[in-house]
């Protein structure tokens, strides 16, 4: 191995050096197929999700990390002509079958987007949102505070509650949408690229975060940044594009392996930033 | 982690089943608003068309047959409308007072070489007048179908007793036969296109059995042309103006804010600007005084054809502008720049290529403004259009009327034939708007296809 | 330029002949203000009256425009597929090109009689108010409809990402996130429609009744006259078309009056559009 990947080494997650040698699955992802129309983005996936770990996608731009991810939850419904073939299960059963409701797979599993969306609401509306939908029936001001109070933000906020979600700076911004996300007691939270429209600084604190939430929830981060990968996640699952531009998983294992001794050339090749 | 006061297990699925349900039930109620939008439309032609046609109960003061009986033909073998003009020239002399007869031929000759009610010595007189000539003076002899006409409606005098809808007369005819039984004797339940050839060639008449909308066609078409002529320069130079040479200075964005705001103006207000600019301050212009003599017969004041264009001009030309305006943003600012880099002066450029490119746009928005300005009608009521008139506007200082004012003073009617000749007239303004907005249509297609 | 001309001459000329009017003897902006008859013959020159009909159509129409057009507007925006937006627009734009006396003639001949024989000969005068509100109701629905969905299309798909991404169903995303975000959108269309139906003329000068209705409070009660909408009553719009409509001549303090009515028309309609025109700025600037 090549001197250069030492940075790498030595910052890899602390969690996952001590990993248990016990790991229960949060989903399974098994021969799954995604299409736009009659273009296939993501190819023959399988995969494994673990449960209360951090799961990082990566690979190039365009391989299919966002669609992978948000054929997790149901997300590619919404797009017209996507559709999803092949399984994905969760606690046993596919979220794909004819008798499950999209909407409930959404509650349960959580998205947390590339750039902040926040609801032009205020930020106690704007995490109250979704539970109110779901019919929380519990204490509403409660459920806000602990939302906030996880996604690191409630100092922050506070004292100014009514006031607008745009508000915020941009990395609290997508804190707050990581406690909007919260706020609906999801158990598996998906990512896409949630720091790549953040400055260092925020993207630090949002990192941090994350680490804090892998004690409540099961994550799936993309990611573009190698090093947020190696840093913040525990399994790492690399995708690269075929000849026909299908995206499909090379190779997936706990993050210190991938990249310490990847199993495949392109693997290393890519995490080395030789691109091709 | 408790997830307890999130509804759970069956309750769950219960939950999502009523808020599924909802969903549903808002869908539906979203698209019973679309179609209620789109039946509203659908009855609104509906009626039209139901009064367009149908049954009319006609009664004859004199009877067609006995006027070709009296003319000593065989009235099995020719009817009234087959006869040659000298036979109804004949049958009008027979059946009209003199007096009628003098009038009718001083509005209009019979023939060019020879009087009929009329003496050559008073006829003379008449014409050597130098005030107060009558039309007929100096204008050709009647045709054949216009003789016609005038034995229809001075001798048969055909009255509508009553008329039915065309959705009665289809469905109910049964009974419709059994009341025009009881109640007109004598009179012919015929079926009646109130909507026909005739009547789009016909000049207005306060009988709706003869009336028709040539005169309101002519005087619309007027119009519009004088609203072109005027609106459709101007509006392109001031987009031009605003797009490629106005800086982004306060005065200019005033000026944009001005011709959004003046868009959203009731027209009627545009009449009233038009009463008082045009027809009153510029009389003498707008009455045609100003450039000599005028026919006697055509008007006096300044509410004429160029007044209500002018108007209506004014009324469109914020539209214009902003169409034109979108269209010239539309070519791509590298044709521009091409233009400039090979030493050719703004102006140059804008013609050679801004304006080339940016025409089917400009097009298209003027069409659809001419549409608009087709359909006009309260300011020309306030303009000042004639509520009568039988005279073909013969230039833009005529007196006018329109086809909506046509349709307009039709429907304030009571009387039901009105109404059945104001849904005829209606159909004749929506196949013009129709037709205008088809070449829109395929303006934009021609266009989109070149790009 | 001419638009500007056109801006200073409406200004001028209302203004002028406005000016006018208030003063001549018999009238004072007082009673213009606060009289509630309109009887020229008599020279009792009370806005109200006019002003009340006016309102009223405006009101109706407002209150079937609204729900139908903005209904109309989130199930084309949010609902429909491509191919149905591409069928059923071109309807609603057919409804917004026909002129609107044809409209006036659909009031009359349809909607009255359709009124009179459901509430009865009796309560529903043939001239009235509610037919010709309803109908000019109708009229804006495209324009309810077309602006709202501009608005509603304005709304980031991040936004509606973000809400079904937190379990909402497509009803929740449309009424409690979409349309939210849009409000100011929707509501400058809200407010542009009731300026267009305050306006429109030819609907009400047809259908809604050539006289005044004049407030005969004592006699009659605030609800049998003032708030009836089934009893005739001009507008006006409608009083100005049938003052001006004959041959009216230039000096007389009927003409002058057309004008004061005029300019109030004006200024309400000026005012209520660019109302419009700030909630479209404030929209915008949210979202762009
Ligand atoms: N809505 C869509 N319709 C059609 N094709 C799409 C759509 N979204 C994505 N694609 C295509 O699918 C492929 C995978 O896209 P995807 O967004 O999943 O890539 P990605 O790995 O997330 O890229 P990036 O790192 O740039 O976000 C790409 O080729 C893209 O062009
Ligand atoms: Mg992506």
């Amino acid at each position: 191995m090549p001197d250069e990947n030492a940075f790498v080494r030595t910052t890899i997650s602390e969690s996952a050096k001590v990993m248990p040698a016990q790991l229960t699955s949060a989903m399974e992802i098994r021969s799954m197929n995604a299409y736009y129309g009659s273009f296939r983005a993501v190819k023959e996936v399988d995969l494994t999700i673990y449960d209360h770990y951090i799961t990082a996608l990566i690979g190039s731009s365009g391989c299919g990390k966002s669609t992978l991810l948000r054929a997790l939850n149901r997300m590619n419904d919404l797009v017209p002509g996507a559709r999803v073939e092949g399984d994905v299960h969760f606690h046993g059963t596919n979220i794909y079958a004819d008798d499950v409701d999209p909407v409930e797979v959404r509650r349960r599993i959580g998205m947390v987007f590339q750039k902040p969306n926040p609801f032009p609401k205020s930020i106690y509306d704007n995490v109250a949102w979704g539970a109110r939908v779901n019919g929380y029936r519990g204490n509403m001001a409660e459920l806000v505070e602990g939302a906030l109070r996880q996604a690191a933000l409630w100092d922050e906020v506070k004292d100014k509650l009514d006031q607008s979600g745009y508000s915020l700076s941009g990395g609290q911004q997508q804190r707050l949408c990581i406690a909007r996300t919260i706020a609906v007691k999801p158990e598996i939270i998906l990512m896409d690229e949630p720091t790549s429209a953040l400055d260092p600084v925020a993207t630090l604190r949002i990192e941090e975060l994350i680490q804090e939430l892998k004690e409540r929830y099961t994550i799936v981060i993309v990611t573009h940044n190698m090093q947020q990968a190696a840093r913040a996640s525990d399994f790492t699952a690399f995708l690269n594009m075929d000849e026909d531009r299908a995206g499909r998983v090379v190779e997936f294992g706990r993050t210190a392996d991938i990249f310490t001794k990847p199993e495949h050339e392109e693997t290393e090749n890519y995490i080395t930033g030789r691109f091709g | 982690m408790t997830a307890g006061e999130f509804p759970e297990g069956p309750q769950l699925d219960a939950q999502i089943n009523r808020r599924r349900r909802r969903g549903a039930y808002l869908r539906i109620s979203f698209l019973a608003s679309l179609i209620v939008a789109i039946l509203a439309l659908l009855t609104l032609l509906f009626n039209i068309v139901n009064s367009a046609f149908g049954l009319v109960a006609l009664e004859s003061e004199v009877a067609p047959a006995a006027l070709v009986e009296a003319l000593g033909l065989d009235t099995t073998s020719s009817a009234l409308v087959d006869l040659s003009k000298d036979d109804l020239v004949a049958v009008l002399r027979t059946n009209v007072n003199n007096n009628v007869g003098r009038r009718l031929e001083r509005d209009q000759r019979f023939y060019d070489d020879r009087l009929v009610f009329e003496t050559q010595t008073k006829w003379d007189e008449l014409c050597g007048r130098a005030v107060d000539r009558p039309a007929g003076c100096s204008t050709g002899a009647r045709g054949r179908d216009d003789v016609y006409a005038l034995v229809i409606e001075q001798i048969v005098q055909p009255k509508v007793r009553e008329t039915w809808l065309l959705f009665d007369s289809i469905f109910h005819r049964a009974g419709i036969e059994e009341r025009a039984a009881a109640l007109y004797p004598s009179a012919d339940l015929v079926f009646r296109s109130w909507l026909s050839v005739d009547f789009v060639t016909s000049p207005q008449s306060p009988q709706a059995e003869v009336a028709g909308v040539r005169t309101a066609i002519l005087g619309s078409l007027w119009i519009v042309g004088v609203t072109i002529l005027f609106s459709f320069p101007v509006g392109v130079g001031a987009a031009v103006y605003l797009e490629e040479y106005a800086r982004d200075t306060r005065l200019n964005r005033l000026v944009q804010t001005n011709i959004n705001n003046l868009a959203g103006v009731p027209s009627i207000i545009y009449g009233m600007l038009g009463l008082a600019i045009f027809v009153r301050v510029l009389e003498a212009f707008t009455s045609g005084a100003a450039f000599g003599g005028v026919e006697g017969s055509v008007t006096a004041n300044g509410r004429t054809v160029v007044s209500a264009g002018l108007t209506l001009g004014l009324l469109i030309l914020p539209i214009i502008i902003i169409n034109a305006q979108e269209a010239i943003r539309a070519v791509p600012q590298s044709l521009r720049s091409a233009g400039m880099a090979l030493g050719a002066s703004q102006w140059q450029t804008i013609r050679a290529h801004v304006l080339p490119n940016a025409i089917p746009g400009i097009l298209t928005g003027a069409i659809l403004a001419v549409a608009r300005a087709l359909g006009e009608t309260a300011p020309l009521v306030v303009v000042g259009a004639s509520t009568f008139i039988t005279a073909d506007p013969t230039g833009p200082f005529s007196k006018f009327t329109a086809l909506p004012i046509q349709i307009f003073q039709w429907t304030s009617r009571p009387q039901d034939e009105f109404r059945n000749i104001a849904a005829a007239a209606i159909i004749v303004l929506l196949v013009l708007l129709l037709m205008l907005n088809a070449t829109a249509i395929v303006l934009r297609n021609r266009y989109a296809r070149r790009v | 330029m001419i638009s500007i001309l056109t801006t200073i001459g409406i200004v001028v000329v209302l203004g002028r002949e406005a000016l006018l009017f208030f003063q001549t003897k018999e009238v004072s902006l007082g009673e213009f203000f606060s009289s509630t008859t309109w009887e020229p013959q008599i020279f009792e020159f009370g806005i109200w009256p006019l002003v009340r009909s006016t309102l009223m159509v405006g009101f109706i129409a407002v209150l079937v425009a609204v729900p139908l057009g903005l209904a109309t507007a989130v199930y084309l925006s949010e609902y429909a597929s491509d191919r149905a937006r591409g069928l059923l627009k071109p309807v609603l734009e057919v409804l917004a090109g026909i002129p609107t006396v044809v409209y006036g003639y659909f009031a009359l001949t349809f909607v009255t009689p359709l009124l009179r024989s459901l509430l009865g000969v009796s309560l529903v005068e043939i001239f009235n108010v509610a037919s010709a509100g309803i109908v000019v109701g109708v009229l804006i629905i495209p324009l309810v409809s077309s602006m709202s969905e501009d608005a509603l299309h304005a709304v980031p798909l991040s936004l509606r990402e973000a809400a079904h991404g937190l379990g909402a169903t497509k009803l929740e995303v449309s009424l409690r996130v979409v349309l939210p975000a849009a409000l100011s959108g929707i509501t400058a269309a809200i407010v542009v429609s009731v300026s267009r139906a305050i306006g429109e003329t030819m609907v009400v000068a047809i259908a809604a009744g050539a006289a005044p209705r004049n407030w005969n409070l004592g006699k009659d009660g605030l609800f049998s006259t003032v708030l009836n909408p089934f009893i005739s009553g001009e507008t006006m719009t409608g009083h100005i078309v049938r003052i001006s409509g004959g041959d009216l001549s230039y000096n007389s303090i009927d003409y002058d009056s057309v004008f004061a009515i005029g300019l109030m028309l004006f200024l309400m309609t000026l005012s209520l559009n660019m109302l419009s025109r700030r909630f479209v700025a404030r929209f915008r600037e949210v979202y762009e």
